[in-house]
C-alpha cells in the first residue's frame, strides 16, 4: 500500500492543497516564493530608506548629511547592495510572471530556464550597479 | 454589468464583487514600475555624485521631479496591492486581518504623501 503524505488536516476536516511541507525545493518554485519575499522586504525595508532619503533631501543639508553618512558606511553599503539585489530579483521574477500571465513559458523546462535566468540577471545587474557606484561616487 | 449573458454578469463582479481590478492594477503598476525604476536607478548611478547639492539640483528639474512623482504613485500603489494579498493569505483571524489591512493602507498612503510632499518641496522650493 502506498504511503500518502498529507499536510495536517485543519480542524474542519477539509482537505488542504499541497504546500511547502510536501514539495521538493526546485528553482522555479523558489523563485516564485522569492518574488513574494523580495516584494515584502522592499515594501517595509527599501520603502522606509527611500522615504528617509527623500525627506532628508527636502529637509536640508544637515539631515541629508546624516543620511549620507549612514548610507555610505560599511553597513549602509551592505544594506544597499542587499536591497539592490532584492529590487532586481523582484523585477526579473516580475517580468517572468508577466510573461507567464500571457500563457507563455509554462512548460517545466522553460519555466526552470527562465527562473534560473532571473538569478543570473539580478546578481549580474547588482554587481554592475555597485561596481559603478563604488568606483565613481567616491564612497 | 451586462443584461443577461454569463460573460456580462461576470464582468466586473466575481466573488469579491470587484472583478479583476486588483489583479489588473497590480500588472499595470508592475509595467510602470519596470520602466520608472530602471530610469531611477540608471539616472542616480549616472549622477556625478550623490551628495546633497547634486541630488537636490537634480530633483529641481521637471525632467526628474515628474517621473519621481509617477514612480512614487506607482510603487506605493503596487506594494499596497501586493502586501494586501500577502496579509489575506497568511492572516486568518478576521480582526487581525482587518487591523493589518488598515495599517497597510495608512502606511502606504502616509508614505506616498510624505514622498510626494518631499519631491514637491524640493522641485517647487525657491
Amino acid at each position: 500500500m502506498a504511503i500518502v503524505v498529507r499536510p495536517r488536516a485543519p480542524a474542519s476536516g477539509r482537505p488542504l492543497s499541497p504546500h511547502l511541507s510536501i514539495w521538493k525545493w526546485q528553482v522555479h518554485m523558489a523563485v516564485s516564493i522569492l518574488h513574494r519575499a523580495t516584494g515584502n522586504a522592499m515594501a517595509f525595508g527599501a520603502v522606509v530608506l527611500f522615504l528617509w532619503w527623500l525627506v532628508a533631501a527636502a529637509t536640508g543639508p544637515s539631515a541629508y548629511a546624516f543620511f549620507y553618512s549612514v548610507a555610505t558606511g560599511w553597513f549602509g553599503v551592505l544594506v544597499g547592495i542587499g536591497l539592490t539585489w532584492t529590487l532586481y530579483q523582484h523585477m526579473m521574477s516580475g517580468v517572468r510572471h508577466l510573461v507567464m500571465d500571457t500563457g507563455s513559458a509554462l512548460e517545466i523546462h522553460d519555466s526552470k530556464v527562465f527562473a534560473t535566468a532571473t538569478y543570473i540577471v539580478s546578481l549580474g545587474a547588482t554587481a554592475v550597479t555597485w561596481a559603478v557606484i563604488l568606483l565613481t561616487k567616491g564612497i | 454589468m451586462g443584461t443577461g449573458t454569463d460573460l456580462g454578469r461576470v464582468r466586473g463582479l466575481g466573488a469579491a464583487k470587484s472583478g479583476v481590478d486588483h489583479w489588473w492594477h497590480q500588472r499595470v503598476t508592475a509595467v510602470a514600475n519596470l520602466g520608472l525604476l530602471l530610469w531611477f536607478v540608471i539616472t542616480l548611478v549616472r549622477l556625478p555624485a550623490l551628495d546633497y547639492a547634486t541630488v537636490v539640483a537634480w530633483l529641481r528639474q521637471p525632467v526628474a521631479a515628474i517621473p519621481m512623482l509617477l514612480l512614487i504613485v506607482s510603487v506605493f500603489y503596487h506594494f499596497r496591492l501586493g502586501v494586501q494579498v500577502f496579509i489575506e493569505d497568511y492572516l486568518h483571524n478576521e480582526g487581525t486581518k482587518l487591523l493589518a489591512l488598515l495599517m497597510l493602507n495608512f502606511y502606504a498612503l502616509g508614505g506616498a504623501a510624505a514622498a510626494v510632499f518631499a519631491v514637491l518641496k524640493i522641485a517647487l522650493g525657491a
